[in-house]
């Protein structure tokens, strides 16, 4: 059945691709949404990306349960973001440099945890076949769909709405916007900040966890090519804005599929340069949207990132 | 109080602090150790004995002591200026491809020639990369911190790509790698030693670093620049200058990590120069609380630290990655252990009110006082 189907492969693989590609850079960048609305910054999600990489994989690998290591994935992602949280509660401590900290253990953690895991195969996430009437193997490959994405899918628009309508998003922006009016209201900014930086990471390791059981679905140590960093400049581009991050996070997988899909059709072009190609977006994108003069529309007036 | 005691009994605060976060570390470290089935007490040992236990393990340390101060000092000299600038590592990276490059197109000339080449053209490369940081920040109000990291996973591509591409060199069939310096271009030792003479060029560059920023008018301006950037511009300092030459500067001295270890250890360039020295080299500069002195005996304790990394493996069946969650658990430490500046009354004998009711008050502008703000590492904050 397999027809030719020639140049046309390029923009079906990048779809694919973009799906998959797409889902840890969602998962981050919502998470960082979170925190980034309640005031603060947290640079060390792409330790705790790799973190919940490694955890997912070895729960997985262990019980035999894939979901179940994502689960576990979620939860191992909260202490870091509480740690961070209450760090920085303290006077005098930088929040950024934390983020820095905390991304350097957080990879050196996982990388101590997942020395034993690089060779044993762990069950991966299934993933849902939508185009079984199709013909064509490569449209099938395409949208071949994991859950996960269908739940980031969910969340963007469900956070969304969650900011602008819920007495939660009040309190979260008002902390964001203005930690005075929130003390004054008798709400305790730093408790709001832990959670909303837990939320966070319980987000960033569960997209984490997608690249280790689904997509690459293995676990190595050059598993992550900077996505956690990558989805927390996304939310600058994204302007602290929910659906923003998924339309920015759809661009990204597509700049990412870029690369196989080209393969796919026998294009050879180093892998190594398209693997930098959502960085060179990313620094693209900040040289164009930042702006010496003004503060960005739209975040946070506490966040002092951009 | 005698006034040297005065004096020198507030500098005594970031040594009183800095140990603090270290004996925490040890403790973290050490429940971290129970957890996974170790014995705090020997690992500690014989981390002490891989790193200064045996006059080969003083000089494999003080190996891995040299690239670290010059990484650092990519972190150290930006942030001066209030830059945070965490991109050493791509800088580090295309410094040791510089020199690969340079050592070919040199060929044939003299070997000190060759050096300087390879100096000067992975010094420039390096310094020209951590620039762009500075520029965008200055021009675009671009984040440095991202846009630097950022730069290194560029970087990182661009050197996969030119190693395992153009640059080749076909007979490295199993390990991609450039066309190697060639033997008789490499890097000396220091006479009697197996130390390499990398360590000299940072311990050189740390002490020109602190003659730059502590003993000179720019250094003076810069620091007030980085301080505060509105004061700098009331005052006309050409903050704009300051950003790029110290960019610059920390830029080249990641860039001549990358040459020393191209040209003393690794002979060509390849995959192993991406082993995470320019990362260390943020914390080394972190630890030293980005002060150019500090981060020479600060270097040989982290490079002592990961020095010790093959013997844990081979003593205690741990994995390397051991030394990086001793140096996360460290780093994370002593960020906290900010908060605990001024929290020791006694080591300010002007600070607290003192019981005589008639004590002047308004000792802000002491010049005491003014000149501990101004030592005080400037402002980190991002705007």
């Amino acid at each position: 059945m397999a027809e030719d189907i020639g140049l046309w492969g390029v923009p079906i693989a990048m779809l694919g691709g973009m799906i998959r590609v797409s889902t840890p850079y969602l998962f981050v960048s919502l998470g960082e949404t979170i925190t980034e609305k309640s005031g603060r910054v947290n640079l060390g999600l792409e330790g705790t990306l790799v973190l919940g990489a490694v955890v997912g994989y070895g729960v997985a690998y262990g019980s035999g349960s894939p979901w179940l290591g994502v689960l576990c994935a979620g939860v191992s992602g909260i202490f870091p973001g509480l740690l961070h949280a209450w760090l920085c509660s303290k006077p005098r401590v930088n929040h950024i440099a934390v983020g820095i900290a905390m991304m350097l253990m957080g990879v050196g953690l996982a990388f101590f945890l997942g020395k034993p895991l690089i060779q044993p195969r762990a069950p991966l996430l299934p993933s849902v076949e939508l185009a079984s009437f199709s013909s064509l193997p490569a449209i099938r490959e395409a949208l071949r769909i994991n859950l996960l994405f269908v739940v980031g899918l969910v969340l963007a628009p469900t956070l969304q709405w969650g900011f602008n309508n819920t007495r939660w998003g009040l309190i979260l922006r008002m902390v964001g916007d203005s930690s005075d009016a929130a003390r004054a209201l008798g709400y305790s900014v730093n408790r709001v900040r832990a959670i909303a930086t837990a939320s966070g990471g319980f987000l960033a390791a569960i997209g984490g966890s997608f690249l280790s059981l689904y997509y690459p679905g293995i676990w190595s140590e050059g598993l992550s090519s900077g996505q956690g960093l990558i989805a927390v400049a996304l939310v600058i581009f994204a302007r602290w804005k929910p659906m923003y991050c998924l339309y920015a996070s759809l661009i990204y997988g597509a700049a990412g599929a870029l690369g196989p899909s080209l393969q796919s059709v026998g294009l050879e072009v180093s892998h190594h340069l398209l693997s930098a190609a959502p960085a060179a977006l990313t620094l693209g994108i900040m040289i164009v949207t930042c702006s010496k003069e003004r503060s960005l529309v739209g975040a946070p007036r506490e966040l002092t990132v951009g | 109080m005698h006034p040297a005691v005065r004096k020198w009994l507030p500098r005594t605060e970031p040594f009183i602090v800095e140990g603090i976060a270290l004996a925490g570390s040890l403790c973290v470290f050490s429940v971290f150790l129970l957890a996974v089935g170790s014995q705090p007490l020997g690992v500690f040992g014989d981390m002490l004995d891989g790193a200064f236990g045996s006059s080969f393990s003083i000089q494999n340390t003080l190996t891995r002591a040299a690239p670290l101060m010059l990484t650092a000092l990519c972190t150290v000299l930006p942030a001066r200026v209030g830059l945070v600038v965490i991109g050493n590592e791509g800088a580090l990276l295309l410094g040791g491809l510089g020199a690969v490059v340079a050592a070919r197109v040199t060929a044939g000339l003299p070997p000190e020639a060759v050096m300087l080449a390879m100096l000067l053209v992975g010094g420039l490369t390096g310094g020209l990369w951590i620039t762009t940081c500075g520029l965008l920040r200055q021009k675009r109000g671009v984040n440095e911190t991202i846009s630097s990291l950022l730069l290194y996973y560029i970087a990182l591509a661009v050197f996969l790509w030119l190693v395992e591409g153009p640059l080749r060199d076909p007979s490295s069939l199993n390990k991609p790698a450039t066309y190697p310096v060639g033997q008789d271009n490499m890097l000396a030792s220091i006479p009697g030693t197996d130390v390499h003479l990398g360590l000299l060029f940072g311990v050189a560059a740390c002490v020109l670093s602190y003659v730059l920023t502590h003993h000179t008018t720019f250094g003076f301006g810069s620091r007030v620049a980085g301080g505060n950037s509105r004061t700098a511009l009331m005052m006309g300092l050409p903050l704009s200058r300051y950003v790029i030459v110290l960019c610059m500067l920390g830029g080249a001295a990641a860039g001549l990590a990358g040459v020393v270890e191209v040209s003393a250890i690794h002979e060509t360039a390849n995959a192993s120069l991406n082993a995470g020295l320019g990362f260390a080299g943020i914390l080394v500069a972190f630890v030293a609380r980005q002060h150019p002195l500090a981060v020479i005996p600060v270097a040989i304790l982290i490079g002592g630290i990961e020095a010790s990394g093959g013997l844990l493996q081979r003593r205690h069946d741990l994995p390397d990655a051991t030394v990086d969650v001793f140096q996360g658990i460290l780093f994370v430490m002593i960020l906290g252990c900010e908060t605990l500046f001024g929290k020791f009354p006694g080591l300010r004998p002007e600070a607290p009110p003192p019981p005589k009711p008639a004590a002047p008050r308004g000792a802000g502008g002491t010049p005491e006082h003014s000149e501990a703000l101004l030592s005080s590492e400037p402002s980190t904050g991002l705007v």
